[in-house]
């Protein structure tokens, strides 16, 4: 159990990974590449689940099925996300975070 | 024992009528509309004959008295197990009594509206609201407990505000109606505070208990509560505050005269013959209160009674409207009412002057309404109130000119006729109580037979008067009412009120008292005697009197000024100086504070409102770095 690549590699993968997607998240201005980030911080999360479960409890598969939900529901996500996208550009003809602030004061 | 369980419709009936009339009563042929309410009425008037002869006639006495009956009983609001409001059905002597006047003279009233009201807009208007009255005071009289009594008594008010403003585009009406209204408003917050003090040391809304001699009424006994009078003398007091609002005694009677500007069908049923009276029934209803603990609020009943009976009459004298003449001898004749009580004491021959008291309010009933229709058939032919366009009206209105002068010579207490039995128990009461007020009220009979026939010779004789069109009889919708409530003026006198209708139930024993029945004759012929010479032809003498007694006729005139006396107090001094410096304090520091903190959370939003910039990212990073900062938080510093 203890011959692979140790567990830090992968916590460091996912932590790198993790605040590439918040770093994206705010500040890209384009709706479609902060969804893309949005995924990013999904996926950082599922690598998280897979290496606890395959390190700590290697006979439970709790980390596994969480991922598979992650997986199920981001791609639900990423097409309500995507409508709702296209929604705006119809409306504003712009995809630009920025100029849509409609909803404020 | 026999079941008056079906008398709680003769309260409902009225009220379904109402409802119907009221909500529905548009889509009906006004002629129908009026049709219905007349026939419930009729429906409810017999229910009423057959109750009175039954509870009279055939109900069980107990040791010669006659029983309380509660027909009907319903707890309406349980506060606590022994606070609780009960709507229900009481029987006794005077509630039959009221039973019988009121369906009597509302069933003439709805008659004689189906001719006088005919064409008029919202005729179904005005026969619901007339039914909705006699609900309001058929539910009064039949009332089992004070506070049942109160609501009743604010749904009389209501519906007499409601009819006196009935011609609403009218500007007069309308002032009257609320002139009305706000006068006993104000007057039965004293009622309200007297129903408080009393059932708050009694224990009990419930008439029964509290009328009980040996009750816990009679128990609180004369301990000196305030300012030298006793709890229960206070609580009387106040009741019987509400009392003269209600029955329009001096000082709560500037609303009265000016209730005259509704239709005349309504002045005859609720300012003349039941609603004004609600008062009398009231010190009546209570009345072994004020006669075994409370002498002092019933010398009060008393004094007030006389003073106002004095002082109604005299102005009735000076006043040319006859609907006002007839007014404030309304206000005078309850004034009788009310000093009767006043010298009556409980039980046997001391009670004559509740008996007396309760004999004038029917036959009173019956000759007032009779007054006020004749005097709405003659304004249906001349078109007028004024006396000083009327005169040799005999011709023309046979019909009304005969039950007038029945009605007339009876309020007058001329032999045999009803007013002269009951105005003869009265005075004959007062004889023997309290000489001072016999000397008043025997003044006042003097000056009732001056007014009202120089009221009957003016209007009926005098001057030969040039009419636009030639007045003509009333239909028979109006006439007929009229000839039954003069018989009923005639006739009422023969019933045994000393049989019936007595302060503890029992029969006792009256004679005529010639000592008192003939000077209160003679002074009846005196007054009609001064007005046949007066007023019988065009005379001068009436104008000579009055530049006389310049200063004393007009002063009388104008009512005393007490109009004049109630605005100068609320205008000039209530209003300026409590109301106005209340209206500052409302404005510039209740609402001031208001306004302070409005003002202080606008400007703090308007700081804070970029905040919400609708910037995504700026809610994502804000957003984020909270969720950082819980997560250092929760991991390091928090052990």
């Amino acid at each position: 159990m203890n011959t692979g690549i140790p567990i830090q590699y992968f916590l460091v993968l996912a932590t790198i990974m993790f605040f590439t997607g918040i770093y994206g998240f705010l500040t890209r201005r384009n709706l479609i590449t902060i969804l893309m980030s949005v995924e990013l911080i999904l996926n950082s999360v599922n690598i998280n689940f897979l290496a606890f479960n395959r390190y700590l409890y290697p006979h439970k598969l709790e980390g596994k099925f969480f991922s598979l939900f992650i997986i199920a529901v981001a791609a639900a996500e990423a097409a309500v996300a995507i409508s709702i996208i296209i929604n705006i550009y119809r409306r504003f003809a712009t995809i630009n975070v920025e100029d849509v602030n409609e909803m404020k004061f | 024992m026999i079941n008056f369980s079906y008398t709680i419709w003769i309260a409902l009936l009225p009220f379904l009528i109402f409802l119907l009339l009221g909500l529905a009563g548009h889509k009906l042929k006004p002629k129908l509309s009026g049709l219905i309410g007349t026939f419930g009425l009729a429906v409810i008037t017999v229910l009423s004959y057959i109750t009175a002869y039954k509870y009279f006639f055939t109900s069980v006495k107990v040791e010669g008295a006659f029983q309380k009956i509660i027909a009907y009983n319903t707890t309406w609001l349980q506060f606590t197990d022994k606070l609780h409001i009960d709507l229900g059905v009481l029987l006794d002597p005077i509630s039959v009594m009221m039973l019988v006047v009121i369906t009597t003279v509302s069933l003439m009233v709805h008659i004689y509206s189906l001719g006088y009201m005919k064409g008029e807009k919202g005729f179904e208007r005005f026969f619901s609201f007339l039914s909705l009255f006699s609900f309001s005071m058929l539910g009064l009289v039949l009332a089992t407990n004070i506070f049942q009594m109160y609501i009743f008594w604010e749904l009389v008010g209501v519906s007499s505000f409601l009819l006196i403003g009935f011609y609403y585009q009218k500007p007069s009406a309308v002032r009257a109606s609320k002139k009305a209204f706000i006068v006993t408003r104000f007057a039965d917050l004293g009622f309200l505070i007297g129903i408080l003090i009393l059932s708050f040391n009694t224990k009990t809304f419930d008439f029964i208990t509290l009328t009980d001699p040996s009750g816990p009424a009679m128990a609180q006994g004369s301990g000196i509560a305030f300012l030298g009078l006793s709890v229960m003398t206070w609580s009387m007091i106040f009741v019987f505050m509400g009392g003269v609002g209600k029955s329009a005694m001096f000082p709560f009677h500037i609303w009265l005269p000016d209730a005259m500007e509704g239709p005349t069908p309504v002045s005859a049923l609720i300012h003349a013959a039941t609603m004004v009276v609600a008062g009398v029934y009231l010190v009546a209803r209570m009345f072994p209160i004020y006669a075994l603990t409370a002498p002092v609020a019933l010398n009060i009943v008393a004094y007030v009674g006389a003073f106002s009976s004095l002082f109604a009459a005299v102005i009735a004298c000076t006043q040319t409207d006859i609907k006002r003449v007839l007014a404030y001898s309304t206000m005078s004749q309850i004034g009788y009412m009310m000093m009767a009580l006043g010298v009556s004491g409980y039980g046997g021959h001391e009670g004559l002057g509740y008996m007396a008291s309760m004999f004038h309010l029917f036959t009173h009933a019956m000759f007032k309404a009779l007054l006020f229709l004749g005097a709405g058939a003659i304004i249906h032919a001349v078109h007028s109130n004024h006396m000083t366009e009327m005169g040799g009206l005999r011709k023309y209105l046979p019909i009304t000119h005969i039950t007038f002068l029945i009605a007339c010579l009876t309020i007058s207490g001329i032999p045999p006729l009803s007013g002269f039995f009951s105005k003869d128990e009265i005075l004959a009461a007062a004889f023997h109580h309290n000489k001072l007020l016999f000397a008043v009220e025997y003044a006042v009979a003097g000056l009732t037979a001056f007014y009202m026939f120089r009221l009957y010779f003016s209007v009926f004789w005098g001057k030969e008067t040039q009419y636009h069109q030639t007045p003509h009889e009333a239909p028979a919708t109006m006439t007929i009412p009229l000839i039954i409530l003069a018989i009923g003026s005639v006739a009422a006198g023969f019933i045994p009120f000393n049989e019936l209708v007595t302060s503890d139930g029992k029969a006792f024993e009256t004679e005529l008292e010639l000592i008192v029945a003939i000077p209160s004759v003679l002074i009846g012929l005196l007054g009609i005697g001064i007005a046949f010479i007066m007023y019988r032809k065009e005379s001068a003498i009436p104008d000579k009197l009055a530049l006389t007694f310049k200063y004393s006729y007009k002063w009388a005139y104008n009512k005393f000024y007490m109009d004049e006396l109630y605005l100068f107090v609320t205008k000039k001094i209530i209003f300026r100086y409590i109301s106005d410096p209340i209206a500052w304090f409302d404005r510039n520091v209740v609402d001031a504070t208001m306004n302070g903190i409005a003002k202080v959370t606008q400007s703090v939003s308007f700081r804070i409102r970029d905040f919400q910039s609708g910037q995504l990212q700026k809610y994502g990073f804000v957003f984020i770095t909270g969720a950082i900062m819980l997560a250092i938080l929760f991991i390091y510093l928090w052990k």
